[in-house]
């Protein structure tokens, strides 16, 4: 299972990464040599092992629904590029 | 006056208190080294100079009114740049965030500040903490004090490079599969990864989120302690952190006393290390057995798999954090006629080549089609290295084995290069098994550091801080100055 350089533009796509030829080029031979090396992992027999997703023994614990200072709209806008009538602007999406 | 800047926090803190130095004076100094060597090590990538003068200033005048101040309180210290600091600069070296100013500081942050301490700016590191030689940063490559043509190890290198060439006192980074105790052990000072969950990771810019720990970079055992102490402990914006009941005295943990304690050897993790780090490992044994410690070699078969589950759920979470990157809100934004190409053409010029192979590598393991074969594997087989960590470790203590496989390479050693990243495979395993590890300085090959590492078992940090304790009473391999080499 060779990951090829049209799959490598499929998945940057989907991941909205603009690639030029010669990155696109580049990150297949890389990744194809990583993805070599995880063919290791096939050989392990692990259909009954359940997978690890949490480190922690934690259950859910909810807090009290209260109202906690935040952001002042000051600086949440501080940092954007494009700003207009107290929203983020973006590109027509639509 | 110089001398004063090889001291460790607490020594300092002694000289603060008898009032025989100012921190005023302190941070002056040590402002002034940073500019002396900056121009060979460029270990920071922002120096907050006035901040750092205004804060010292404080510090020293809650000092002569005769408050009470933490064991930290006027101690020059410096973050890596992946921490958010309120008002700021926070790059995590990409350009994606090349001017971006924090409107709030990591919870970690605030215990620092809490603790008076004084921040002297933000550390280097590797393009979003991706890599293991802090090259790929936006600001160039940082050096290793110790020789100039070896590179500082990653992600965290400039933090690192930092404390080893006298430039703060004490810093923080984060570890994700080593990035805080690889460049501990390239640079020769301590690195300690805490137990998943010991320290919040609330602003600070996430790397794998399953795997991230923040931990103290220092120069010895009581100040790693010290550091702990202050950032360690629950915070209600990291829901994984653990509960207030938790909270320890790490300073109770340096006993001089490792008498009965059973170390392993895991014998699969010594394939592929320099022949000399071995020999720096038998001496470690030794000196752990004339301590009253009984070292024996253990097998962990799992080895193998190690770094192949690591780098798959590394760039899975990783690829889905960075997904925040937009341009929309903050950071770097690129044109584009409709909103995918604006997303695109962002993400496309604002990440870097390892980044962005990262992320591609992580949508592949997680696409539909790979789901099962590549990223579900990953998260089994992380349950049999755990396991199989969490079980040897039910029969001994701790496990000891090298940081690293070799010493910092050169950075025109491509080959060297290629290696490194294999190297993780020593020090990625406490990651995936959330469990503590420490990396301490042990002697050097061919003039550069080496560093043995310590794990132990899931919040039972006492052990590993009482070896490191014992250890460096007994002998001074653990301080490795780089006086007399590179620039110091």
């Amino acid at each position: 299972m060779k990951l090829t350089q049209n799959e490598l533009e499929r998945i940057a796509d989907s991941a909205k990464l603009e690639l030029s030829a010669e990155e696109s080029q580049n990150y297949t031979q890389a990744l194809q040599a990583r993805l070599e090396q995880m063919e290791v992992l096939k050989q392990i027999e692990a259909s009954q092992v359940e997978p690890t997703i949490d480190l922690l023994p934690l259950t859910n614990v909810f807090r009290e629904d209260k109202v906690e200072k935040g952001l002042t709209k000051e600086q949440v806008f501080a940092n954007a590029v494009e700003v207009e009538n107290d929203c983020f602007k973006v590109p027509r999406i639509i | 006056m110089s001398a004063l800047l090889g001291l460790t926090a607490h020594e300092l803190q002694k000289l603060l208190r008898k009032k025989e130095i100012s921190s005023g004076d302190l941070v002056k100094e040590q402002l002034h080294k940073i500019k002396q060597v900056e121009g060979e090590i460029n270990a920071f990538i922002t120096i907050a100079e006035k901040e750092a003068l205004r804060k010292a200033q404080n510090v020293d005048k809650k000092r002569s009114r005769g408050e009470e101040l933490s064991p930290l309180a006027g101690i020059p210290m410096a973050l890596s740049d992946n921490f958010l600091t309120e008002g700021i600069r926070t790059t995590g070296a990409s350009k994606m965030l090349e001017n971006f100013i924090p409107p709030y500081s990591a919870t970690v942050v605030e215990k620092l500040q809490a603790a008076e301490t004084v921040l002297l700016g933000k550390c280097n590191l590797e393009e979003m903490g991706l890599g293991a030689t802090t090259e790929n940063s936006l600001f160039g490559s940082t050096h290793n004090p110790h020789d100039l043509q070896a590179v500082p190890g990653g992600a965290c290198g400039g933090a690192a490079a930092a404390v080893a060439a006298e430039e703060a006192v004490f810093a923080l980074g984060t570890d994700t599969g080593g990035d805080l105790r690889q460049p501990a052990s390239f640079c020769g000072v301590i690195g300690f990864k805490p137990t998943y969950g010991t320290v919040s990771r609330y602003g600070i810019i996430s790397g794998a989120s399953s795997l991230d720990q923040a931990g103290p970079l220092t120069r010895d055992m009581t100040d790693c302690a010290l550091v702990m102490n202050v950032i360690s402990g629950h915070d209600p914006l990291d829901s994984l952190s653990v509960a207030p009941n938790n909270a320890k005295d790490y300073t109770s943990f340096l006993v001089n006393d490792i008498k009965g304690l059973k170390i392993g050897i895991p014998k699969e993790y010594l394939e592929g290390v320099d022949p000399e780090i071995i020999a720096w490992l038998q001496q470690a044994a030794a000196k752990l057995e004339e301590l009253g410690a009984h070292c024996e070699e253990v097998s962990l078969p799992y080895r193998d798999a190690v770094l192949s589950t690591y780098q798959i759920i590394a760039a899975a979470e990783g690829s889905t954090n960075l997904a925040r990157f937009d341009g929309v809100r903050y950071g770097f934004r690129a044109e584009g006629e409709d909103l995918d190409t604006f997303y695109k053409k962002t993400r496309g010029q604002g990440f870097g080549a390892e980044v962005k192979k990262n992320i591609i590598l992580g949508t592949y393991v997680l696409s539909a089609e790979r789901y099962e074969t590549y990223y579900l594997q990953a998260l089994k087989v992380r349950t049999l290295i755990k396991e199989e960590l969490e079980k040897k470790l039910q029969d001994y203590d701790c496990l000891l084995l090298p940081t690293t496989s070799t010493v910092a390479f050169n950075f025109s050693d491509e080959r060297a290069k290629a290696l490194a990243g294999e190297t993780a495979v020593l020090t990625c395993p406490a990651n995936l098994a959330g469990i503590p590890a420490l990396s301490l300085p042990w002697g050097r090959v061919k003039d550069r550091p080496v560093g043995m590492q310590f794990l132990g078992r899931a919040f039972a940090e006492e052990t590993l801080f009482r070896i490191g304790f014992a250890l460096e009473q007994k002998t001074n391999l653990t301080r490795l100055s780089p006086k007399g080499k590179g620039v110091c």
